[in-house]
């Protein structure tokens, strides 16, 4: 009864202020800079690119993508600096939330954005696909994912999510020549679009029982407060919960999650490996850790944990009966998300902060991997089945070397910024008292580690077979492929700088000034 | 515990880095250029040789403490820090891992590759070092698991015919027993800062001096260790990737599986188990003693029935780890050197004599004992030099395992004495076993193939040589490196004393007369080096 009635009052309320007349909150431009011109860039790249169809060169779309992503992590230069003089702040009535968390965020989006529109250049041309539409797409979804990132307020965190996801259905769909694409593209929309059904009625019933949806409000009234009948509000974290592990993939809700990595266009299924999970799980720290964290996390710390092991276990036992490495490596990355729920389970801190290490250094990881499996499949992604990567270090050495490399950071061996994210993770659920979780954790990473010699194995224990010809690598396939190297070997031996930009990631809740 | 600051603050990292900057060369070099590497990566692999001989000559015999010790922060957050400092336990096993891998380069090339094979030797050694060295817990793990990627393609790569499964099975064994270490050793980090309070630190010598740890905790992850160790050292239960991982291995991979990696293993048991958790140490023993008893036994028994002779002494070192375990969980002065020399001369023996098997093969293509008959007629040199190796790994006194394997025994039977009882039945049947493989394939006539072995050549001697040399000086002036090793070890036993209540009252408890017997001459070594030649005789012939 009790929340029918505040239900209640909350609606007169508003009623009452809408009589008043409506006063638009004032907007800080500055503050949502990296956002808009991700926005603006996808928008704007449209325009342009259909006043001067003919006039533009081919390269033009990527470079145009490249930059936006550029300027965009530029624009967050300012804004942290204005966050480390000023402290976090709240924008857009409340919004809007600018703080480490958010910023931190903004810029692994934004490297997951170059690396898409490095790959997709390459694999465009070698599929006869070229056209500005899926730069636009990855642009507009980029901006989703930073909206979640930096929401607020769970109906400003809905429509980040929406944004980002409808970009991604259609990216996924978009290799109109492969029906595993087009099937993709259905299975994961028909999916999403489910999962967030889940996740607004988790809204309403969160708003039902705290009378808000604005996440300051929410933390500050469950402290205030003393839910007497939570029912409803268990009710929308739990669903809440659900929408947010259908994004990230975590078991039981995954099982699109093997199709869709390998249907979609291997470019899309690298970012969508980087910028949705960064989406997804910015906002789920943001809701559970930060506003829920303080005063719910004994009812959620269970269930998180359930999830983080299933998560866990199912992905890393899946991938080692697979002999499709494009598969594998989708079934790898639940496992990986079992490893960032680690860090959600925490609830600290040093949880919020290890989960987004550990996003960065999957973003490189996963980026790395998928371009290499793009070079291998060659035109029309046939060969991505183990077989196909006999013999790879004889055909071409460096590429193996690297694809080692990448293989062997995502197994988390020392040196490699794998090891560290792995680290950090154990150590922040170690210090919540989630020893037993992190045990697990490092189990299943032995599994999947077995799942990685595997194709380490055959890539060099091999012999190619005869009249297989060298994969050719493209030279922006290239560029990518060595940055995330490059990025996996510098943050796994001097991971100092990043991590203290990480430590200031810390998200907090600001009530919007009246 | 941290001895003062020495000059020669550059000599550790220096041993580090050398070797991974001659990696990195080697990379650099193109892979045409197949005749640059071998000297290449014998002058990176002999300079650090020479650096870890000059830090044997630089150490202070006097000084318990760490020396030579540096630190700079790594991961600041997370009190992580690049801590490196040796001792009398460290320092051999560092001298040894200087010496073992030139002599691995010299004795055995590669088939094809030249240049990664190098490298990544280049790679094992520096990660090998820094193992050995490192005084932080988490650079200790890092190089702990980085010694697994080179050896896993070095045996995936240079291997015999099932190198592939070898190569996995030995990656994905060890990394099973990291896991479980890799929780612990950040469990032990936060429980220390949450009982004594301060910053987070992994800090090896800050945390021993006073761990805060519950009992109950403390136990529960010196198990996670122990485990991790027990994996890398063998214990027998988790030792079935050591046989395939050695018979596969090219033979530069399997002298330094046996001489070095494997002593990570038993140098982690006395660092990160004996010194950071004396209490479940204590409280384990009896566990660890029966394990190390029953690899004694079981090594013994399951190598006399091999038929392949490099799977023999690859069961032959399953075997002598049994003894340096017994030694070290004997928790005396003279049961932990005598483990201590175990690995170092263990290294040094079945270093020759894969060696040895590696030199066979090459001129005979099979390691199968029924193949091979009356070797010493057509290569009496290979006979003989063959026959110093089997007779020191035999533990005949006079040579170098014997002074270890006796000190061992001892020390067991101050503490132990059914386990010490059961021990020296290893001794005979080592003789058993390895005499028998040596009559087999070397007495007799000479049949076939046998008949035309070429004998060794100088180099090949020459390559053996300081082998050889080690193996007689050792034997017989064990107190060279007894002398060296004593303040740290008896400084890590007045650590359990200290840390341990009750703990000295158990152990002379078992003993009685023979404890008091010990304490009274003082210098352990020199008492049993010249004693034991005497005793030990019965038994080693």
């Amino acid at each position: 009864m009790s929340a029918v009635t505040v239900l209640a009052a909350t609606l007169q309320d508003v009623l009452v202020d809408a009589a008043d007349g409506l006063s638009t909150p004032s907007i800080d431009w500055a503050g949502i800079a990296p956002n808009l011109i991700l926005m603006l860039g996808g928008v704007l790249l449209l325009t342009v690119v259909s006043v001067l169809k003919r006039r533009l060169p081919v390269w033009f779309p990527a470079v145009w993508t490249i930059s936006a992503a550029v300027a965009a992590a530029c624009a967050v230069v300012p804004l942290w600096q204005r966050f480390t003089d000023s402290g976090p702040e709240s924008l857009m009535a409340g919004a809007v939330g600018l703080d480490g968390f958010s910023l931190f965020a903004t810029v692994e989006v934004c490297i997951a954005v170059v690396f898409a529109a490095l790959l997709l250049s390459d694999y465009l041309r070698r599929e006869s696909l070229d056209a500005p539409e899926w730069y636009v797409l990855v642009l507009l979804s980029a901006s989703g994912a930073v909206t979640m990132a930096s929401a607020n307020d769970l109906i400003v965190l809905f429509v980040g999510l929406e944004i980002l996801s409808v970009a991604v259905y259609v990216l996924t769909a978009m290799h109109r020549r492969r029906i595993s694409s087009q099937e993709a593209g259905l299975k994961y929309f028909v999916l999403g679009a489910f999962s967030s059904a889940f996740l607004l009625y988790g809204i309403a019933l969160t708003y039902g029982a705290t009378g808000s949806t604005n996440l300051a409000d929410i933390q500050g009234f469950l402290s205030r407060e003393v839910v007497t009948q939570n029912a409803l509000l268990l009710g929308g974290l739990v669903l809440m919960l659900v929408g947010f592990g259908f994004k990230v993939a975590a078991v039981p809700f995954h099982s699109w999650a093997p199709d869709v990595y390998q249907g979609a266009p291997t470019p899309i299924t690298g970012y969508m490996a980087g910028a949705v999970k960064v989406g997804a799980f910015a906002a789920l720290l943001r809701v559970f850790v930060v506003a829920l964290g303080p005063s719910y996390r004994q009812e959620w710390q269970p269930v998180v944990a359930a999830l983080a092991v299933l998560t866990l276990v199912v992905g890393a036992f899946g991938a080692i009966s697979q002999t499709n490495v494009k598969r594998m490596l989708a079934y790898s990355s639940i496992n990986h998300a079992g490893f960032i729920l680690l860090g959600v389970l925490a609830a600290s801190t040093q949880g919020t902060r290890a989960a987004l290490f550990y996003l960065l250094a999957y973003t490189f990881m996963a980026a790395g991997s998928f371009a290499v499996v793009s070079v291998v499949a060659r035109t029309g992604e046939h060969r991505q089945s183990l077989e196909d990567y006999r013999g790879l270090a004889s055909l071409r050495p460096g590429l193996a070397l690297t694809f080692a490399v990448l293989l062997l950071s995502q197994a988390g061996v020392p040196l490699t910024v794998g090891f560290l994210a792995k680290f950090y993770v154990v150590t922040a659920a170690v210090e919540s008292g989630f020893d037993w979780v992190a045990v697990i954790a490092m189990l299943t990473a032995v599994v999947s580690a077995f799942m990685y010699l595997r194709i380490v194995a055959t890539m060099y224990f091999g012999e190619a077979p005869e009249g297989v010809t060298a994969p050719r690598i493209p030279p922006a396939t290239t560029l990518a492929i060595g940055l995330a190297v490059v990025g996996v070997i510098v943050l796994g031996v001097a991971p100092g700088p990043v991590s203290d930009l990480a430590n200031d990631a810390v998200a907090q809740l600001v009530v919007a000034a009246p | 515990m941290i001895a003062a600051q020495s000059s020669a603050s550059w000599l550790l990292p220096a041993l580090i880095l050398v070797p991974f900057v001659g990696a990195g060369l080697l990379a650099l070099v193109p892979a045409r250029r197949s005749d640059v590497f071998r000297p290449l990566a014998l002058l990176v692999t002999a300079s650090t040789g020479v650096l870890a001989v000059y830090l044997l000559t630089q150490f202070d015999s006097a000084e318990a403490g760490f020396q030579f010790a540096v630190s700079q922060p790594w991961i600041d957050d997370l009190g992580i820090s690049l801590t490196l400092g040796v001792d009398g336990i460290s320092l051999f096993l560092v001298v040894l891992t200087g010496v073992i891998f030139p002599i691995a380069i010299l004795g055995a090339t590669p088939h094809h590759d030249p240049k990664p094979y190098y490298a990544w030797l280049c790679v094992l050694m520096g990660a090998s070092m820094g193992a050995f060295l490192a005084l932080d817990l988490v650079l200790f793990f890092v190089f702990f698991e980085l010694v697994l990627v080179p050896m896993y393609f070095l045996i995936g790569l240079w291997g015999y015919a099932e190198r592939t499964a070898a190569a996995t099975k030995f990656f994905l064994y060890t990394m099973f027993g990291s896991a479980l270490m890799l929780v612990g050793l950040v469990a032990t980090a936060v429980l220390h800062q949450r009982g004594v309070g301060g910053r987070l630190t992994f800090d090896l010598v800050e945390i021993a001096s006073d761990p805060g740890i519950s009992q109950n905790a403390a136990r529960l992850i010196f198990v996670a260790f122990a485990l991790a160790f027990a994996i890398k050292v063998p214990l027998v239960p988790l030792h079935t990737w050591l046989p395939d991982a050695h018979t596969q291995a090219p033979t530069a991979g399997s002298v330094i599986l046996a001489a070095v990696m494997l002593k990570l293993g038993t140098y982690g048991l006395l660092r990160f188990g004996v010194y950071l958790f004396p209490e479940a140490a204590v409280w384990s023993r009896p566990v660890l003693l029966t394990l190390a008893v029953l690899g004694i036994v079981y090594g013994a028994v399951v190598a006399t029935m091999q038929t392949d002779l490099k799977r023999l002494v690859a069961y032959s070192s399953v075997a002598h780890m049994g003894f340096i375990v017994l030694g070290v969980f004997s928790l005396t002065v003279v049961g932990i050197e005598g483990g201590i020399l175990v690995m170092v001369n263990h290294g040094i023996t079945t270093g020759a004599l894969f060696l040895l098997v590696g030199m066979i093969y090459e001129r005979r293509h099979t390691r199968e004992i029924s193949q091979l008959s009356g070797l010493q007629r057509s290569a009496p040199v290979l006979a003989a030099v063959m026959t110093l190796v089997v007779l020191a790994s035999v533990g005949l006194p006079g040579l170098n395992s014997f002074p270890g394997e006796l000190l061992a025994l001892l020390g067991a039977f101050e503490t132990s004495r059914a386990w010490g009882v059961v021990a020296v039945t290893g001794v005979i049947l080592a003789a058993l076993y390895l005499l028998w493989a040596y009559q087999r394939t070397f007495h007799g006539p000479a049949t076939g193939e046998n008949a035309t072995v070429r004998d060794m050549r100088p180099a090949e001697f020459g390559v053996l040589a300081p082998l050889l040399v080690l193996i007689v000086v050792l034997g017989l002036f064990p107190g060279l490196m007894i002398d060296r090793m004593e303040p740290s070890v008896k400084a890590l036993v007045a650590h359990v004393d200290e840390q341990v209540d009750g703990f000295s009252e158990t152990r002379y408890e078992f003993v009685g007369p023979q404890a008091r017997e010990s304490e009274g001459t003082g210098g352990a070594g020199e008492g049993t080096g010249t004693g034991g030649q005497g005793t030990g005789g019965e038994s080693g012939g």
